[in-house]
């Protein structure tokens, strides 16, 4: 239970952003696992930003909301910023027939778009070839 | 929280007691809700049911959402329960009826219960009352120490 990776949602880090996502079949144990490593990596790891995917979320109830709201204030104590990015349409839509609105957290309508957000650019050209850096 | 000793009150809400003599094309499905993972079969068989009702992709979410509430109340408030799928048919549409049971120790106060941000437990607060607002009837059958009983149904919008 002290292993690092839980429950299979990996959390990547790029630079200083970490990368991870919410699977569908995540149950109420896994989530708390998650929201606890998540903290713990921004912490080791130094992360300034989080983008965590939620296009596979198949639905968001009040305890997934309450997950990702409750993330989201401990990764901004911490001093991260959170962006929640990729909520399938139908999910908006109940979400807000439930009354949630997921006060705080902030969105993107899509990894590319999040990851943007907190400071990452997608280059015009193909990056170039290893160990031929110039300063030019 | 608060869990107010309003017990003298007993709240019983009973809307229409029967449904609309619906007849069931498929066949009725009963679920246990007793463990965390029983939420996740929940919600597999709930999504199950509503695309052989042929629900819209909205209407899906609405309805396995609400099933999660509700399966989620009976787990966390009510000790457990189970959950029953019933096919519905009206005038050629298609529904779904959730019946949710549980044996615990029902609901005191169903106003307050329905209130958006009321809880006595994890969640939001929005379970019961957001539930409602996902499905298109919705009653509640409930005394307290004699468990608590929602039934909720959501029709195939056209």
């Amino acid at each position: 239970m002290n292993g690092r990776p839980s429950n299979g949602v990996p959390i990547l880090r790029l630079g200083d952003v970490l990368v991870t996502g919410l699977l569908n079949e995540l149950d109420d144990k896994s989530a708390v696992a998650f929201t606890d490593e998540l903290t713990t990596r921004i912490s080791t790891d130094g992360a300034r930003g989080v983008l965590v995917d939620i296009s596979r979320l198949e639905i968001i109830d009040s305890f997934v909301a309450r997950t990702l709201m409750e993330l989201t204030t401990m990764a901004r104590l911490l001093g991260a910023r959170v962006i929640v990015a990729g909520m399938r349409p139908p999910v908006a839509i109940t979400l807000v027939e439930l009354g949630l609105q997921l006060d705080g957290v902030e969105t993107a309508l899509n990894a590319e778009l999040g990851m943007a957000a907190l400071g990452w650019y997608q280059s015009a050209q193909p990056p170039q070839g290893g160990g031929r850096d110039t300063d030019r | 929280m608060t869990r107010t000793g309003e017990l003298a009150s007993t709240t019983t809400v009973r809307e229409a007691d029967q449904h609309h003599g619906a007849d069931s094309p498929a066949a009725p499905s009963r679920h246990p809700v007793r463990t965390e993972e029983d939420l996740l079969s929940v919600r597999h068989a709930v999504r199950a049911a509503t695309l052989s009702a042929g629900f819209s992709i909205i209407d899906q979410t609405r309805v396995v959402t609400a099933a999660s509430e509700l399966a989620r109340n009976a787990y966390i408030h009510g000790g457990g329960g189970t959950l029953a799928i019933d096919h519905l048919t009206r005038h050629g549409t298609a529904g779904l009826r959730l019946t949710i049971r549980d044996d615990g120790p029902g609901i005191s106060d169903l106003d307050r219960a329905f209130t958006d941000g009321f809880t006595t437990g994890a969640g939001l607060g929005h379970g019961l009352g957001g539930a409602r607002r996902l499905m298109d009837e919705f009653e509640v059958h409930s005394e307290p120490g004699a468990g608590t009983t929602v039934i909720a149904v959501r029709w195939a919008s056209r």
